[in-house]
C-alpha cells in the first residue's frame, strides 16, 4: 500500500508536469511590446516552481516508500543535519528565489503601470456597463468632452452621457461598440465604469485591469500585430457577465483611419 | 485570572436533561460534535451545488432533474440560467469557506480537543461557547433561507465585491434581499467565531494543567491557538464591513457606492462611497481566513503524522514559529488579491514582496514534515494517508502561489481558473484532507468506536487521485486564459477548452460520490463500529490518557499532571515505544530538540 502510494505521488507529479512541458495549454502568442517581459517572468517562475514541486513530491514519495510499515524493532533515525540545516536551506534557496522573482518581476510590472504614456499616445476611453463595453475617441480636436451620468440614455444612444449642445469638446467625439487601434501605436486607455465593477482583459495583449466605479484608471499599451482579438470582462458584474465582451481590431494605419472616418460619419 | 477562570469552568454542573445534554449544551465536546455535524451538512450541501455547477459548465443546456425545486425562475425546465449559476457559485463558495473550512478544522476539532489537550475540564466561558455554535447555526440557516425568499441568493460571489453588493436588486437577481441575508449571515458567523476565538485563547493561556508549559502543548493545540488569534482580528474586521453593507441597503448610506453610477439609465442616489474600501476590508479578513482554514490542518497533520511516524518532528519549536510567522504575515499580504483592482500600482509591489516571503515559513514546514519521515517507522492507515495527502496537496497548491504573488504575472492569471485551482488545492482540498485525517484519527475518542479502515482507504484513494484530476487541470485552463465565474462558454475563445471542463466534471462527480463512502463509514461506525480502546494509536497527548469517550468533565474529576514534552516516541517505556505526557515514568530519549 505504502509503495503504491509513493508511486502514485510520483506518477501524478510527472503527469502534472507533462502538459506544461509540452505546452498543451498556454496563452496565445503575445501581440504587445511589453508582453514578452510577462511571458519571460512566467517561464522563469514556472521553472522555479516546477522544480520545487517535483522535488518536494518525489522526496515525499521516496521517504514514504522507504520508511513505511517497517518492522517494530527497526531503528529510528533522525535526518542528518536536523532542522537547522533545513531552515538554512529554505532561507537561502527560497530567499534567493523570492528575491530574484521579486526584483525581476518589478520590471514587467513597471513597464505597464509605473511609466507614463508618451505624449503622442492615442487616447481611447472605454466605458464598461452591464454587460457591454463602449469606446470613445476624441475626434480631430484631440479632447474628450466631460461626462454627465444623468444624461446616459441607451434608447437615444447617449451611451456615455455626453452633452454636445453645451460641451464643444464632445461634439466631435466618436463613440463605438468595438475597439480599433493602429498597429505599433501606443494607446492610452482611459477606463470608466458606468455602474458596477468590471474588467478589461485581452489575453493576446497581456493586459488585464479592473474598472473602479467612481475612480477612473488608465493604462497604456502598444499592439504589434494586426488582427482581431476578444476583449472580455473578468470582474463578476452580474447575470450577463459571461457574455460581456467586445472586439479589439488592430489595424494598419491606413485601415484605422478609414475605420475612424466611417465611425465618425455614423455619429 | 487563572484561578477565577478555573473556578468558573470546574463548576458548571453535569447536564441532566436531554436539551441541556445534546442541544443547548455547555460541554465543549458536545459543541465540538455539533460544529462537526453542521460542517458535514454544509459540506454535503456545498458539494451538491458544485456538482450542479460542474454539470452546467460541461453541458450548458442539460436539464438537471429536480433543479427547479431550488429556484423556479433560475431553472426553467430544470435547465440552469446564467444568473442561477452565479447564485449557486456564490452559495458554494460561502458555504465551503465559512461553514466547512472554518467550522470543521477549527471550531469542531478545536472545541472537542483543545481543552482536553491542555488538561482543562471545559472552556472558560461555556455559555459563550454554546452561543458561538448556535449563532453560527443561525448564520447557516439565514444563508440557506436566501434560496427560498425574494429572487434567491446573491449572485455576487463569496467575495461580494462592491458596488455590486450595495446597489440593490437593480443590479441583478439576489442583489437586494439576497445580499442583505448574505451579509447578515456572515455578520452572525463572525460573532460566533469571535466568541469561539475568545474561548480558545483563554483556554490555552489560562487553563493549562500543571506541568503543561506552552512548549509542551501538542502541535494541534498550537494550531488551534494560533488560528484563534488570527480569527479574533480577522473576523473583527469582516463583521463591521458586513454591517456597513447592510446599512447601504437599508439605511440609505453609501459606504461602498461612489457618486454618478447609472443602472438601467437611472442615476443611483448614492454618493461619496469607495468601492475599493470593500476590497481592502474584505481581503484584510480574506487572506488571514486562508490561514484560519489551513493552520489547524497544519497542527493536526503534524500531530497525526508524529503519532504514526513513532518519532517527533525534527523541530517542534520551528514548526510553531512557522505557524506564527504565517499568521503574522497573513495580514500584510492581502493586497495580492488586488493587484489589478485599480489600487495604486506601487502598493502592488509592496504587497508582492511579503507574499513571496510567506513561502519561506511554508517551505520550512513542508521540509520539516518531509525530512522528519526519514528514519521513521511510518504506520500507514486512513489517518496517516490523509495526513500525507495533505502534504502533497499543500505543496501542489502552494507552488502556484509563486505565480500569483507577482503582479506582472497576475496580469495574465488574475480571475482565471489558475486562481481557482490554486485556492481549491491549498485551502480547500488540503484543509479537507486535514479534516479527514483528524476524523479518522480522533473518531474513536469522540465516539468510543473505530471507523472501518477498508472504507477509509477506499475513500482516500478515490479522493486523492480524484482531486488531482479536478484541480490540476484548473491551472492549465487558467494558463490558457480561461476566465472564472463564467456560467458557460459560448462561441468564443474558451470553446476549445470545453473538453477539459467535461473531464473535470466527470472527475468531480466521481470524487464527490466517494465522499458518500466517508459519510456512510461515519454513520455506520458511529453505531456499529468496533468498540475503541482508550488509546488505539499508542499516542502520547492528554486526550489519550482519559476514558473513551471522555466523561463530561474530561478527566473524571482528577486533573492530570504533565511530565513530558508532547511527543515522546521512539523510546523504551513500560507500555511500548512511547511515554504519555501524563505518565511520571522517566525514559531516555534520543530525540531531545537542540
Amino acid at each position: 500500500m505504502a509503495k503504491f502510494f509513493a508511486m502514485t505521488i510520483i506518477v501524478i507529479a510527472i503527469a502534472s508536469a507533462v502538459p506544461v512541458v509540452m505546452h498543451t495549454w498556454e496563452a496565445p502568442a503575445d501581440i504587445s511590446t511589453h508582453g514578452h517581459l510577462i511571458d519571460k517572468q512566467m517561464s522563469e517562475t514556472m521553472i522555479e516552481a516546477g522544480v520545487s514541486f517535483l522535488a518536494a513530491q518525489i522526496i515525499l514519495a521516496m521517504f514514504i516508500w522507504q520508511f513505511s510499515n517497517r518492522r517494530p524493532d527497526a531503528k529510528i533515525k533522525t535526518f542528518p543535519g536536523g532542522a537547522k540545516g533545513l531552515v538554512i536551506a529554505a532561507l537561502v534557496l527560497v530567499g534567493a528565489e523570492v528575491l530574484a522573482l521579486g526584483v525581476f518581476g518589478v520590471k514587467a510590472w513597471a513597464d505597464v503601470y509605473l511609466t507614463a504614456p508618451s505624449a503622442d499616445a492615442l487616447p481611447v476611453q472605454v466605458q464598461a456597463g452591464q454587460f457591454a463595453f463602449y469606446f470613445r475617441y476624441p475626434g480631430p480636436d484631440g479632447k474628450f468632452g466631460p461626462l454627465h451620468p444623468e444624461l446616459i440614455n441607451e434608447a437615444t444612444q447617449n451611451l456615455f452621457g455626453l452633452d454636445p449642445e453645451h460641451d464643444p469638446d464632445s461634439r466631435d467625439d466618436i463613440v463605438t461598440a468595438e475597439m480599433a487601434v493602429p498597429v505599433n501605436k501606443e494607446i492610452h486607455l482611459l477606463m470608466h465604469a458606468k455602474d458596477v465593477g468590471h474588467s478589461f482583459f485581452v489575453r493576446e495583449l497581456r493586459v488585464q485591469q479592473d474598472f473602479v466605479p467612481g475612480l477612473d484608471v488608465s493604462l497604456h499599451f502598444t499592439a504589434t500585430r494586426v488582427g482581431r482579438y476578444e476583449i472580455v470582462c473578468t470582474q463578476l458584474c452580474g447575470l450577463g457577465h459571461y457574455n460581456m465582451k467586445a472586439y479589439l481590431d488592430v489595424l494598419s494605419d491606413h485601415d484605422f483611419n478609414d475605420w475612424l472616418k466611417k465611425e465618425a460619419a455614423m455619429q | 485570572m487563572h484561578d477565577m477562570l478555573a473556578h468558573a469552568t470546574q463548576h458548571h454542573a453535569p447536564p441532566t436533561s436531554f436539551i441541556r445534554k445534546y442541544v443547548f449544551s455547555l460541554d465543549h465536546k458536545v459543541i465540538g460534535k455539533q460544529y462537526y455535524a453542521l460542517a458535514l451538512v454544509a459540506a454535503l450541501s456545498g458539494m451538491v451545488l458544485s456538482w450542479m455547477m460542474r454539470l452546467h459548465l460541461g453541458w450548458t443546456n442539460l436539464a438537471i432533474p429536480g433543479l427547479h425545486f431550488l429556484s423556479k425562475n433560475g431553472a426553467p425546465g430544470n435547465v440552469m440560467t446564467p444568473e442561477f449559476y452565479l447564485q449557486l457559485m456564490t452559495m458554494h463558495g460561502t458555504i465551503m469557506v465559512f461553514f466547512v473550512l472554518t467550522t470543521a478544522p477549527f471550531a469542531a476539532f478545536g472545541n472537542f480537543f483543545l481543552p482536553i489537550q491542555v488538561g482543562a475540564e471545559d472552556m472558560p466561558f461555556p455559555r459563550f461557547n454554546m452561543m458561538s455554535f448556535w449563532v453560527t447555526f443561525l448564520a447557516f440557516v439565514v444563508l440557506m433561507s436566501s434560496f427560498f425568499v425574494g429572487d434567491g441568493p446573491t449572485l455576487g460571489g463569496w467575495t461580494q465585491y462592491a458596488p455590486l453588493n450595495a446597489v440593490g436588486s437593480a443590479a441583478g437577481p439576489g442583489q437586494g434581499l439576497g445580499v442583505v441575508l448574505w451579509a447578515t449571515s456572515i455578520a452572525l458567523f463572525c460573532i460566533g467565531q469571535l466568541l469561539g476565538a475568545l474561548n480558545f485563547i483563554t483556554t490555552t493561556l489560562d487553563l493549562r494543567v500543571k506541568g503543561m508549559s506552552l512548549m509542551r502543548l501538542p502541535l494541534s493545540a498550537w494550531g488551534w491557538f494560533i488560528t484563534s488569534c488570527i480569527g479574533l482580528t480577522a473576523f473583527a474586521v469582516l463583521l463591521p464591513a458586513c454591517i456597513l453593507v447592510i446599512l447601504d441597503h437599508v439605511a440609505g448610506t453609501s459606504f461602498f457606492v461612489a457618486s454618478g453610477l447609472v443602472i438601467n439609465d437611472q442615476l443611483l442616489p448614492h454618493s461619496g462611497g469607495s468601492t475599493l474600501l470593500w476590497q481592502h476590508l474584505f481581503w484584510f479578513f480574506g487572506h488571514p481566513e486562508v490561514y484560519v482554514a489551513i493552520v489547524p490542518g497544519i497542527g493536526m497533520v503534524s500531530h497525526i503524522l508524529i503519532t504514526n511516524m513513532r518519532k517527533p518532528m525534527l523541530s517542534q519549536r520551528v514548526l510553531i514559529y512557522c505557524m506564527g510567522a504565517l499568521a503574522v504575515l497573513s495580514y500584510v499580504v492581502y493586497g495580492h488579491h488586488m493587484f489589478v483592482s485599480g489600487m495604486n500600482p506601487y502598493s502592488s509591489l509592496a504587497f508582492s514582496f511579503p507574499t513571496l516571503v510567506i513561502t519561506i515559513p511554508a517551505t520550512i514546514v513542508v521540509l520539516i514534515w518531509t525530512f522528519s519521515l526519514y528514519g521513521s517507522r511510518l504506520r500507514i492507515n486512513s489517518a496517516s494517508l490523509f495526513a500525507l495527502g495533505f502534504i502533497s496537496m499543500f505543496v501542489s497548491g502552494g507552488v502556484s502561489g509563486f505565480f500569483l504573488a507577482q503582479p506582472s504575472i497576475d496580469i495574465m492569471l488574475h480571475a482565471t481558473y489558475f486562481v481557482v485551482g490554486h485556492f481549491h488545492m491549498v485551502m480547500g482540498v488540503a484543509a479537507m484532507f486535514g479534516i479527514f485525517a483528524g476524523t479518522y484519527f480522533w473518531f474513536p475518542k469522540m465516539t468510543g468506536r473505530m471507523m472501518n479502515e477498508t472504507l477509509g482507504r477506499v475513500h482516500f484513494w478515490l479522493s486523492f487521485v480524484g482531486t488531482y484530476c479536478i484541480f490540476m487541470p484548473f491551472h492549465y485552463l487558467g494558463m490558457a486564459g480561461n476566465v472564472r465565474r463564467y456560467s458557460s462558454f459560448p462561441e468564443d475563445f474558451l470553446q476549445p477548452l470545453l473538453p477539459v471542463h467535461r473531464l473535470i466534471t466527470i472527475a468531480a462527480l466521481v470524487t464527490g460520490a466517494a465522499q458518500l463512502i466517508f459519510v456512510y463509514n461515519l454513520i455506520h461506525s458511529r453505531f456499529r463500529g468496533k468498540p475503541a480502546p482508550d488509546n488505539p494509536w499508542e499516542a502520547t497527548s492528554l486526550e489519550w490518557s482519559t476514558a473513551t469517550p471522555p466523561p463530561w468533565d474530561n478527566f473524571g474529576g482528577r486533573l492530570p499532571v504533565v511530565y513530558h514534552d508532547p511527543y515522546q516516541y521512539g523510546v523504551q517505556s513500560s507500555v511500548g515505544d512511547y511515554v504519555m505526557q501524563a505518565s511520571p515514568e522517566q525514559v531516555k530519549t534520543e530525540f531531545e530538540e537542540k
